[in-house]
């Protein structure tokens, strides 16, 4: 018997690596299953919140072609950051009406797993000036923040865009 | 590897562009664009109007899709009283193909506009404006010299996403007051909308 056990071993190598494979693509990321639907008053809340964590709050829309391309990159800086005092909030600002069949449907298919909450509040000139005075209203527009050291961009971001303003904030 | 750096130096060319533009008070030039029917249009070809509600809008964002009904009524009650609707798509159709000049036309015939429809092809106007997002309203009142002065910038009205459920209508309202010699108040309100598609920067 023992003849066979090297070619066993590299029988049962080659079944775990592609198995090992499987797991790694399919199994860690959960999407959410609901999505909050926020009023702007809870969300001027969390825009404000005195604490020593780093937020960045992208708000973006399934739609609005240059937030898709741009998401996958807060994705990943919310798993590269999940250890550290730096939080991810994905504000879409979809239609309610299409919240299931757009939204959900998106983060899932794209496994998105940094909170998404959508925000329905209608009256954009009424808060949009709260979330930054320079926001013009167009999107995708992303705001970070730690304590009173604030910093806006209403324009398309980079992995490394985003990592060099959260280091910032970090540091500074 | 070669074709990742050409992706994405083509898509950080595709950000939105956000210049200054005209505030409220600036005086507004003219520009001279191709229509839907093919035919060049001035906002000095329409010498009998008092001023011009010149949108910023497209074919393909659903913002400016939940306005069209909407703007078609404003330009029927408006146009009657001086101020006419103008609606400039400023999109590169490179970037996005739904706002493609066909595409416009099609749209222009399907939704029965009441408006121009201009093709701004080489994306000049929207950057002397200052349109960041579409739709983006600018309206323009003529002065005793005949000058066009920016007089309301922003919104449409308070609600995108039902035109029943609308409190303040943000741009009739500014109409209204321009109509009774006033100055709108608010002369400036925000909306979200979709940024402008810039074309991709020439190397």
């Amino acid at each position: 018997m023992l003849y066979l056990l090297p070619i066993r071993s590299c029988m049962i190598r080659l079944f775990i690596i592609p198995v090992l494979f499987l797991l790694t693509v399919f199994l860690p990321i959960q999407a959410q299953e609901n999505i909050p639907v926020w009023r702007f008053d809870t969300l001027e809340k969390y825009l404000n919140r005195q604490t020593d964590t780093v937020y960045v709050i992208n708000f973006w829309a399934t739609w609005c072609g240059p937030c898709r391309e741009e998401l996958p990159d807060f994705e990943k800086i919310h798993q590269a950051y999940s250890s550290q005092e730096v939080k991810v909030l994905l504000v879409s600002l979809d239609f309610p009406n299409q919240l299931e069949k757009s939204l959900l449907t998106f983060i899932r298919t794209n496994r998105i797993s940094a909170p998404v909450v959508l925000l329905n509040e209608p009256d954009a000139s009424r808060w949009i000036d709260k979330v930054d005075p320079a926001w013009t209203g167009s999107l995708p527009a992303t705001l970070f923040y730690r304590e009173n050291n604030r910093h806006f961009f209403e324009k398309k971001m980079t992995y490394v865009d985003i990592n060099q303003v959260i280091i910032k904030l970090l540091t500074d | 590897m070669k074709a990742l750096l050409i992706i994405t130096s083509f898509l950080l060319a595709t950000t939105s562009y956000a210049g200054e533009g005209y505030k409220v008070g600036d005086k507004a030039a003219d520009f001279k664009l191709k229509n839907t029917d093919g035919k060049m249009i001035s906002l000095s070809d329409l010498s009998d109007a008092k001023g011009f509600v010149v949108v910023f809008t497209c074919n393909h964002c659903p913002y400016a899709k939940a306005y069209q009904d909407r703007l078609i009524e404003i330009d029927k009650h408006y146009k009657k009283k001086g101020y006419p609707v103008i609606a400039v798509n400023p999109n590169d159709p490179e970037v996005e193909p739904g706002d493609s000049f066909e595409a416009m036309v099609t749209r222009a015939r399907e939704k029965g506009y009441t408006f121009p429809y201009l093709f701004d092809e080489k994306q000049e106007v929207n950057k002397h404006y200052g349109a960041t997002k579409t739709p983006h309203v600018f309206v323009l009142q003529k002065n005793n010299n005949g000058e066009l002065i920016v007089k309301y910038i922003g919104a449409i009205d308070d609600n995108y996403q039902d035109a029943s459920a609308v409190k303040t209508p943000y741009l009739k309202n500014a109409l209204e007051s321009l109509l009774n010699g006033k100055d709108p108040d608010p002369a400036l309100t925000k909306a979200i909308g979709c940024s402008v598609k810039v074309k991709p920067a020439q190397t």
